[in-house]
């Protein structure tokens, strides 16, 4: 499989080679319905059961296109600052694999709906790359193949295969980068960060749910190494559909220390595609590469061309939502955060709960405070996201609110979120319930007060005697007088008061 | 002029998968060359102010709404297959491709 594979350490086929980088991003939009007919766009139905006679490509049935799907592709080329044609059209892409029965998939060739855009990949550490993108182009999804009777469901040694068109006809858009360039060593940084940017605008567009797990998302990613930056572009391979970050970051590097192991050798690496295995993050040969005119592209004749009205266009642009990176600078600037506590936050997840947070009435240092401190060591000993969390950004808002309004104190209120998270309610119900508010009554606190002062005379003769910082000892008995829920601060007062020393 | 040679028929044929004799591929490159001239000869007549047309009808935006249609249920999709099994479409094996 790949254990013929020479690979070169990563760091040294960096230093040695250019790396390039090309990906093709596939998403299925969320429209209610497919590209080309009415069968409900749905994912994991019976098999074959979200289909019409123009999913299955029957004789005589005719493709009419999704007003819809054409609106999402242009959503996605203007947040992709790319152009939007005057026209395009359809293309048969023929090929004989029976996941589309029709033994072509209806694409863009010539005339992709969306062309020369571009989009800014900033990576955890905040350096930024421009990613040039060449096209966005309209086309359907594929059914899904079960292969049968081979070692471990795939098509090597099955003995026959079987077919679900559920998924056949789906809206897609793939958007095609130009070579991506100048990223050396942080170039699997940046084919992640590319896809991961892609996946938030398409949630910010809601043009997908963008659900990497569920293949909403697919990358296929090429590599390809050239000796220097001035040197012509090598040989690409291309590996399909990679559909998580990590595969992609995983991928990339496998690949650049395959190519090098390759040239190294004098030897030439060959145009194919490529399948990642998730187990050991190697890749291996899939099959070569087909020329674009393997694959016959022709003008599809039962669709006339898409012609966007530059009316229809400017009215989607001026629809379009704050985008990812527009929304980071303009809550930078609102929650006068650091550029680090913001990246932080974005790369923990941790910007939605904030905003929410802060929109339920906390400031945003400390909405901030709770969700990268006390809430994300939860979200990593359960090892679930912050927005898993068993706990919503009102609740800590208001847990927030009893500490402002010194109804608890800190510790109380971890104790508290503990019982939120464990499903005991609204903090202020718990307080309530539990009488976990702090006790800030003089006359309570004044009892205990007097009792540590008169059992404790060295202690007030240090006070007094300008020690201050003495003080300390004295709380500790008073708060197991109250349970640890006297009001640290005014006890303090009232003992300076008692003890007649300023404090 | 392109000329089609046996080795490119060949190729075409496997490309959609038929499978062609020795004589067939001769002959078919043969006709195919003859296919290429008629259809040069369009080009002739076509002059640089006449703009490529794929569709003969002067339509564009010819959409559908984003509305759910009647379905197929799995019996019917499947009614036409020469071979189903478990709600799905039973293919022979694929080879060489994946």
């Amino acid at each position: 499989m790949t254990a013929a594979d020479t690979l070169v350490p990563f760091d040294d086929a960096t230093d040695r080679y250019d790396p390039v980088l090309g990906i093709e991003v596939h998403v299925e939009l969320g429209t209610a319905t497919k590209m080309f007919d009415g069968a409900p766009n749905i994912f994991a139905a019976e098999p074959n059961t979200a289909i019409t006679p123009v999913s299955l490509g029957l004789p005589g049935t005719l493709p009419v296109v999704n007003a819809k799907a054409v609106e999402y592709a242009i959503r996605i080329g203007l947040a992709l600052n790319c152009e939007i044609a005057e026209s395009c059209r359809f293309a048969r892409k023929q090929y004989f694999y029976p996941d589309l029965t029709k033994n072509f998939q209806t694409s863009q060739y010539d005339e992709p709906i969306a062309h020369d855009g571009f989009i800014d990949v900033e990576l955890e550490d905040g350096e930024v790359f421009r990613v040039e993108i060449e096209r966005a182009h309209m086309e359907e999804d594929a059914g899904k193949n079960t292969h049968v009777g081979g070692s471990t469901g795939r098509i090597h040694g099955a003995t026959h295969s079987l077919v679900d068109y559920n998924r056949a006809g789906v809206p897609l858009v793939e958007i095609v980068t130009r070579p991506i360039t100048g990223t050396g060593k942080r170039t699997p940084e940046v084919a992640a960060a590319y896809v991961r940017t892609l996946r938030d605008i398409f949630r910010a567009l809601d043009v997908s749910e963008a659900r990497m797990e569920r293949g909403n998302v697919r990358a296929d990613v090429n590599v390809s190494l050239r000796a220097n930056p001035e040197a012509p572009l090598g040989t690409r391979s291309e590996t399909k559909n990679v559909n998580s970050f990590r595969s992609i970051e995983k991928t990339v590097r496998y690949e650049i220390s395959r190519h090098a192991g390759i040239l190294d050798e004098g030897g030439s690496v060959v145009q194919e595609t490529r399948h990642f295995h998730e187990e050991d993050g190697s890749t291996s040969s899939g099959r070569m590469k087909s020329d674009a005119e393997d694959y016959r592209y022709f003008p599809e004749p039962d669709l006339v061309p898409v012609a966007p009205s530059r009316e229809w266009v400017e009215e989607i642009r001026s629809s379009l939502p704050e985008l990812p990176a527009a929304r980071r600078r303009r809550l930078l600037g609102e929650w006068g955060f650091t550029d680090l506590e913001m990246r932080d936050a974005t790369n923990a997840g941790a910007l939605d709960p904030i905003e929410q947070t802060v929109a339920a009435g906390a400031s945003a240092q400390s909405a901030r405070k709770w969700w990268m401190g006390e809430l994300a060591r939860t979200a990593r000993e359960q090892d679930v996201e912050l927005d898993a969390l068993a706990v919503t950004p009102a609740q800590v808002a208001q847990l927030q609110k009893l500490i402002d309004d010194k109804k608890i104190n800190d510790k109380i209120a971890r104790t508290v979120l503990g019982k939120v998270l464990a499903g005991e309610g609204d903090p202020a119900a718990i307080v309530e319930a539990e009488g976990l508010a702090v006790v800030s009554d003089d006359s309570v606190l004044t009892a205990a007060v007097d009792q540590a002062l008169a059992d404790n005379p060295d202690v007030v003769a240090k006070i007094q005697g300008g020690k201050v910082q003495a003080i300390g000892a004295l709380i500790g008995p008073i708060m197991k007088a109250t349970r640890g829920q006297a009001d640290a601060g005014r006890v303090r007062e009232i003992i300076l008061e008692k003890v007649d020393v300023e404090g | 002029m392109p000329a089609i040679g046996r080795e490119d028929v060949a190729r075409l044929a496997d490309l959609a998968r038929i499978q062609l004799s020795d004589d067939e591929i001769s002959r078919f490159a043969g006709e195919f060359d003859a296919i290429m001239d008629a259809v040069a000869s369009v080009s002739e007549v076509a002059s640089q102010d006449v703009p490529a047309t794929s569709h003969p009808l002067p339509l564009t935006n010819v959409f559908r709404e984003d509305v759910v249609t009647d379905t197929l249920t799995q019996e019917q999709a499947l009614s036409g297959a020469p071979d189903a099994k478990d709600g799905r479409f039973a293919v022979p094996q694929i080879l060489g491709e994946e």
